[in-house]
């Protein structure tokens, strides 16, 4: 009988996982699917463990997901939101944890505004530690999903010629992907305008282009970012319809394709910026397969972590 | 390692022939009973003995249970690697043949019975084993039919393999080196 141990005590970024890590997650999360296909969508796996969802940043999908996960594996979990918190107050990052752990937390799933938080607290607190995004850094469990929602669609991510579209500069689901789509084996190709596009990015084992076009029919497959507003600063763009000229994914655009391509989106979508509807909810549109999958995969990393023995 | 053999060559395969035998004297027709191997091990015996039953045209749905998300051990050992659930077909009501090779401390047997509830309500579930290891039980589990039973030790260790994976049937009981 095979052992599901993973090599991480926490999960902080793909960067970290081994190959076979990723394995034994989706392989998990595969089951977890099935369990959540059954009429009692529940099993009592992690019925003596609770679970902090430590939210700084807005989010939907994310927290839905992590919560639904951690109430499907029977685990108690608390809320927790910044903005209606005494983080208001002034109360820091290491004390907010602290003081929510002395209350007995075994997992803390956090979203955080700065780069290495999760890392942070990690070597600080001793609790298991997820993270469910940090800044523009590192979004594992979103990585993990869409990986996972094409090794359902295509059997295996060897040799698949995957394109990241959008704002890369900018987000944490582009780099997390980075690192799962190369280990995995798949080709990674970067798209967007120059502005959002980080220099030496290729130094991660990716090819970079500024074409839509010449990407689009290289490509099995598009993962399609939002522009984040929030974290711009600067003026990378013109105007929103500017970009949607160059690099929003249509109908239109999709029509001069050859070949049937695969859509995923993070979300949440910019209807008519970077994606428009009908490609959106089209037949090639994975996303709301990623949704469902999102789940089991965090149930599976929930699992995994938590059932490791200490 | 030392390890001795339980049965004798032939006697596995009469063996069976009597567990599938006392199936149809509880069963009669088995109009509502199905047969569900446990993961990973006990598919192959549930296999052999729905074959078995079907070789005299008795056919009943056969699923394979995976009991993974419902032990209670995984804060003592590192979790075991969950294998498919495969039942497509409704438990309610059903008299459920629980099928597993070897019969220890009933801990499997507890959680599959738990995570046979999330399949809905079934109308009787009995359990078959082909090695019971009595005297051994952590909980009040028995099983109602058994292939062969024996006393051993702790540090014994019962293993069972079959033809369609292992190229042999062998059913042998060796002391764990440590």
């Amino acid at each position: 009988m095979a052992r599901s141990q993973l090599s991480v005590k926490h999960l902080l970024g793909i960067k970290e996982l081994q190959v076979s890590d990723i394995e034994i997650i989706f392989q998990t999360a595969a089951q977890f699917k099935t369990v959540l296909e059954r009429s009692i969508k529940k099993v009592p796996s992690l019925k003596e463990i609770t679970v902090v969802n430590l939210f700084f940043e807005s989010s939907t999908r994310t927290r839905v997901s992590f919560e639904l996960a951690a109430k499907r594996l029977s685990a108690e979990l608390i809320n927790f939101s910044a903005s209606t918190s005494s983080v208001k107050k002034g109360e820091t990052l290491l004390d907010t944890v602290q003081n929510i752990l002395a209350m007995k937390v075994d997992v803390v799933v956090i979203r955080h505004p700065s780069p290495g938080a999760p890392h942070f607290l990690s070597t600080r607190i001793p609790a298991i530690i997820i993270n469910a995004g940090d800044g523009a850094h590192e979004h594992p469990t979103q990585a993990l999903l869409d990986c996972f929602t094409l090794q359902q669609k295509f059997g295996t991510l060897k040799g698949l010629k995957v394109a990241i579209i959008g704002d890369i500069l900018h987000s944490r689901v582009a780099l997390s992907n980075i690192w799962a789509l190369t280990k995995l084996g798949a080709q990674v190709r970067l798209c967007g305008p120059s502005t959002l596009l980080p220099p030496y990015i290729e130094s991660l084992g990716v090819t970079t282009s500024y074409e839509l076009m010449d990407t689009l029919q290289w490509c099995d497959v598009a993962n399609v970012l939002r522009i984040q507003h929030e974290r711009q600063k600067g003026n990378y763009l013109p105007s929103l319809r500017e970009y949607h000229q160059y690099f929003g994914i249509t109908p239109e655009v999709l029509e001069k394709v050859r070949h049937p391509i695969t859509i995923l989106h993070p979300g949440p979508i910019n209807r008519g910026v970077e994606i428009s509807s009908e490609v959106a909810d089209g037949p090639h549109s994975l996303i709301l397969d990623q949704v469902l999958n999102g789940v089991a995969i965090r149930m599976a990393v929930l699992y995994l972590l938590a059932a490791n023995p200490s | 390692m030392p390890s001795r053999e339980l049965f004798l060559p032939q006697q596995l395969s009469y063996t069976l022939l009597r567990l599938a035998e006392q199936l149809k004297e509880k069963h009669e027709n088995f109009a509502s009973s199905c047969i569900i191997g446990i993961q990973p091990r006990g598919i192959y015996l549930a296999r052999r003995i729905h074959r078995l039953l079907l070789d005299e045209n008795i056919t009943l749905p056969y699923g394979e249970l995976d009991v993974t998300f419902h032990r209670d051990d995984y804060k003592i050992r590192s979790p075991l690697l969950p294998n498919a659930t495969k039942i497509d077909f409704l438990i309610t009501d059903k008299r459920v043949i629980l099928v597993d090779d070897v019969l220890y401390t009933g801990r499997t047997v507890r959680a599959a019975l738990d995570a046979i509830l999330s399949f809905g309500r079934p109308a009787l579930v009995e359990l078959l084993v082909l090695v019971d290891r009595k005297r051994k039980r952590d909980l009040p589990i028995m099983a109602n039919y058994v292939g062969i039973e024996i006393d051993s030790l702790d540090s014994e260790r019962v293993t069972v393999e079959w033809q369609e994976i292992h190229g042999k049937d062998s059913v042998r009981i060796e002391t764990r080196s440590f």
